[in-house]
């Protein structure tokens, strides 16, 4: 409850002080927040405490509220030069990201249906003007709408989901459904099925996976790259946590009823994501169905429910989050000398940038799987998930999709240090090498030495 | 202990030659190279040729997931050790003459590499192992991609996606058999020990062959092989068909026939055919090349098809030929990449061709030349020899007619590399070739030396073959109980 507090607080403070016109002080008030949300969570580690029935801060939620607010923290560090431009409102910027920030940490933390719903709205609501924030920029515009449209009509399935599954269990309370499944298990009420089809398409719709995808690539592009970052990082991790908590935990028994379906889905995930992103010749084009795809990994947790599935997700999203960091902070860096952020203005970035390029391609790498980087460690938990069950096909189809992806992450990799190309130098800001140096590191050492995240919840 | 310096002082070399400026990356990359020869050479005066694994190290490393930093050698592995570590060094002063751009990061990524590969030879967990196979492979893709000819991206592209395609379901089959070890763990004894069905055995087998058969190359799994020789810079191609190729006969070895025997078995017909269609195959392509470099990677393939082929034999004198030849092959296959290299270097040719005369305006360069060809063609007194003839011996044994085929066209294979050395090195000089100079300096030291070990191992093989004697009798007594067993 107090990271909840902490980070609403400070969103009220930064947006007085933005009142104020103290703008030098905005960016160190949100850092201290946020550095002290991170310390309540360290403070209620190992000790769940549950809030009147309506949110749960155990390991679980815990966990991810940290990789949350950790992500946050470093796209924070990313406004450095990035709002300025064309703007006086950036105190907005900055409490609406932290609005969002408090609705995910409901969204990973949630005890009851109405918690989980509350908290996707405060979230989604705060990204929809985020999405649209550059008030002139047409695609901008076009986001924001088709990402409010999209949005609101998916939490239309959340909703009539969360509505009938009261109907067949009379409660909102997740610990309570599931004892009612355990309790009725043969003669679950015919309401509680479309429930649960209802609530994972909406829940689909939220993490990007496809069928349910086709919003995404025209947000994410539309949307302002540092906006984007945080939606195909941060948001989409809490997006799995909510999946996670209600499926891996109270919908449990029925697993044997949705999996099928999930597993199509993963499996069109995995596809249309690694084969669009293949053709791509726009960089955050090519993220945005990367990330599609990597949702599609990340499904693979639900698809055999084990004793890790959470903490699998967890690991991966941890390798995904800090290795798109650094892909989005390099796209913005690029994309303010160049002016767009198409492949060919990567060509020959190695040789006058060593280090930027040195960080991305160790992002590549790890967004690829390779091993010794976090990203391998990922696909590996994954893999062994479901291999547990001994879902080879599914396998097969991974590492098919896993060989597509190598294609084009290798791309950037490519165009870097084996082109040649105008000899652009960056200029990185400070903060902006602060956050590669900190991703990079990160992302070898949870390559090398994973032990620490692992089977952490 | 030892063997923990031995594997990670090249990293650490690594380390401190990215960091170096200009030309002293160099001759920092060539003293870890030396140092690790030391350290080898130190290994080899404790080492005991008998069956057991010595050096062992076993660590905790990623606990959840049963993962253990389990290494140790035996007498195999110490003929890869030795191969690696002694190449190392020659590769390394090989290149000397050249200047490449980014001299330090090149080096870098080199001895990278070579603790890669020494993962791979004394990995005794199965997930440290993959780990060896991928760390070796990212390396030489960007020495090979960043430093090669002019189609060295698409190539590249294809030899990556290729090698890790095979190594993305080795990596599924190391899985599989981690799922069915009742311990939840790599090792690699726990695997030898498993009960599985041919059915299950099988599978495992082609997941693992097929990683296996893409890196040595067996046909028909070899297509990336040539143009990525071709393409790449002489170190990369030195690396790639010198110590690389070897993982792949060394997985087998390793990681195949004792795990999954009963697979082998009912498989070994098809692996035994498709190394033989490699050995006619590959030298008849061969004949026609006219790129000396594209011969020399063609007759490589027939060469790691012949050890496939001894390999499969599955009996002691193929095993130990593949030994003795892992290293001579070695040996010889970076010594004609040398050359191929100094010629294209002052000539910026190996068009066979447009070559001719060579011998009369570097003679020293023709003697060496002509001493790693003989011990090629494996002419008795040379390295080749003792090799070829236990593995010819062997494939004989498990079928006289595929023995044949296999002996005649290494015979064969005599003619097409003869016939190149008359081409090239013979005849008069043209308008091209007079202007030729002779080896000297750090050529002369590396040609020098690779002539010294072919002659040496070819008059006095035995302390090689007694080094890896005890350890493969060893392996097929456990292969040998292990058929039994299951039948």
């Amino acid at each position: 409850m107090n990271i909840i507090i902490t980070i609403a607080a400070t969103a009220l403070i930064v947006l007085y002080a933005g009142l104020f016109k103290a703008k030098k002080a905005l960016l160190p008030l949100t850092l201290i927040g946020l550095l002290v949300a991170l310390g309540f969570v360290a403070c209620s580690w190992n000790n769940p405490t549950t809030y009147y029935g309506m949110m749960r801060m155990d390991n679980f939620a815990l966990a991810f509220s940290a990789i949350a607010i950790i992500g946050t923290f470093f796209i924070f560090l990313l406004t450095q030069n990035y709002f300025a431009e064309g703007s006086d409102n950036i105190a907005e910027y900055f409490t609406l990201i932290l609005f969002a920030l408090s609705g995910m940490i409901i969204m990973v933390s949630y005890q009851n249906m109405s918690m989980l719903f509350i908290g996707l709205e405060i979230m989604s609501v705060s990204l929809y003007i985020l999405a649209g924030i550059r008030k002139l920029n047409f695609a901008s515009n076009e986001a924001s709408l088709k990402y409010f449209l999209m949005g609101a009509f998916s939490t239309g399935f959340l909703l009539f989901g969360i509505t009938l599954i009261y109907g067949a269990t009379g409660s909102f309370d997740i610990a309570i459904i599931q004892n009612y499944l355990v309790n009725n298990v043969k003669a679950v009420s015919p309401l509680f099925y479309p429930g649960v089809i209802l609530m994972m398409i909406g829940l689909c719709f939220k993490v990007g996976a496809a069928p349910f995808h086709f919003w995404v690539p025209d947000v994410y592009e539309g949307s302002p790259s540092l906006i984007t970052t945080f939606m195909s990082t941060v948001v989409k991790t809490a997006g799995f946590a909510a999946f996670l908590r209600l499926f891996a935990g109270a919908f449990e028994p029925l697993h044997d009823f949705w999996m099928p379906a999930l597993m199509i889905i993963t499996i069109i995930t995995l596809c249309i994501g690694n084969i669009t992103a293949l053709y791509q010749k726009n960089f955050k084009r090519m993220l945005t169905y990367s990330s599609v795809s990597h949702a599609g990994y990340m499904l693979f947790s639900l698809i055999v429910l084990t004793a890790n599935s959470a903490s699998n997700v967890l690991v991966y999203a941890a390798a995904y989050t800090f290795a798109t960091i650094i892909a989005f902070a390099i796209l913005i860096v690029v994309k303010q000398k160049t002016g767009n952020d198409n492949f060919e203005n990567f060509n020959g970035l190695g040789k006058r940038n060593p280090l930027t390029a040195f960080a991305l391609t160790i992002a590549m790498l790890s967004l690829a799987g390779i091993p010794l980087t976090a990203g391998f460690i990922g696909k590996y938990v994954m893999f062994l998930n479901v291999m547990e069950n001994y879902q080879t096909v599914l396998v097969v189809i991974a590492i098919v999709n896993a060989l597509i992806g190598f294609y084009y992450y290798f791309k950037v990799i490519i165009a870097m240090w084996f082109k040649d190309g105008s000899d652009i130098i960056l200029d990185t800001p400070l903060q902006y090498k602060i956050v590669l140096v900190l991703s990079v590191i990160v992302t070898l050492f949870l390559g090398v030495y994973p032990s620490l995240i692992l089977n952490l919840i | 202990m030892e063997l923990l310096i031995l594997i990670f002082l090249p990293l650490v070399g690594a380390l401190i030659t990215s960091l170096l400026k200009g030309g002293s990356a160099k001759v920092s990359a060539l003293g870890f190279a030396l140092i690790s020869l030391c350290v080898t050479i130190g290994l080899l005066t404790q080492f005991t040729p008998d069956a057991t694994t010595q050096f062992a190290v076993n660590y905790p490393w990623i606990q959840q997931l049963g993962i253990n930093f389990h290494a140790g050698i035996d007498g195999i592995s110490m003929i890869t050790v030795i191969l690696t570590n002694v190449l190392m060094p020659l590769i390394i002063l090989s290149s000397f003459k050249h200047e490449y751009k980014n001299a330090n990061a090149f080096y870098a990524l080199i001895l990278f590499m070579q603790s890669g590969l020494l993962l791979v030879f004394t990995a005794l967990d199965g997930f440290l192992f993959y780990i060896g196979w991928e760390a070796a492979l990212i390396p030489i893709y960007f020495i090979c991609a960043m430093w090669g000819g002019k189609d060295r991206i698409k190539v590249n592209m294809k030899f990556f996606v290729y090698t890790i395609a095979g190594s993305l379901f080795m990596l599924l089959g190391i899985i599989y058999l981690y799922l069915q070890n009742p311990a939840k763990n790599f090792d690699i004894n726990a695997f030898y020990a498993l009960n599985l069905d041919s059915y299950q055995q099988g599978w495992i087998f082609w997941a693992f062959f097929i990683a296996f058969a893409i890196k040595m190359p067996i046909f028909p799994f070899h297509t990336w092989q040539p143009d990525t020789y071709t393409e790449a810079p002489a170190p990369g191609t030195m690396l790639l068909s010198g110590i690389m190729l070897k993982m792949g006969i060394y997985g087998v070895i390793r990681w195949l026939l004792p795990i999954v025997p009963q697979g082998v078995n009912d498989w070994v017909c098809v692996a035994m055919i498709l190394s033989v269609i490699g050995i006619v195959y590959a030298s008849l392509i061969a004949f026609t090349q006219k790129d000396a470099k594209r011969l020399v990677a063609y007759s490589s393939i027939a060469h790691v098809g012949l050890i496939s082929a001894g390999i499969f034999a599955l009996s002691t004198q193929g095993l130990q030929g593949v030994m003795v030849q892992m290293l001579s092959h070695g040996i010889n296959v970076i010594g004609l990449f040398f050359v191929l290299d100094i010629i294209s270097s002052r000539l910026h040719t190996n068009k066979i061709e447009e070559l001719g005369g060579l011998a009369k305006v570097a003679p020293k360069l023709a003697i060496t030349f002509l001493i790693i060809l003989l011990g090629t063609v494996a002419l008795p007194g040379t390295n080749g020899f003792i090799g070829e003839f236990l593995l010819l011996f062997s494939v004989y044994n498990y079928n006289s007619w595929l023995g044949l085929i296999a002996g005649l066209t290494i015979i064969f294979g005599a003619v097409y590399m003869l016939r190149m050395y008359q081409k090239v090195m013979l005849g008069e000089t043209n308008t091209l070739t007079i202007s030729f100079t002779d080896i000297k300096g750090t050529e002369k030291g590396v040609l020098y030396t690779i002539c010294v070990l072919i002659i040496v191992m070819g008059v006095y093989p035995k302390p090689i073959l007694h080094l890896s004697e005890a350890s493969v009798q060893h392996l097929l007594e456990q292969v040998n109980q292990k058929l039994t067993g299951v039948n």
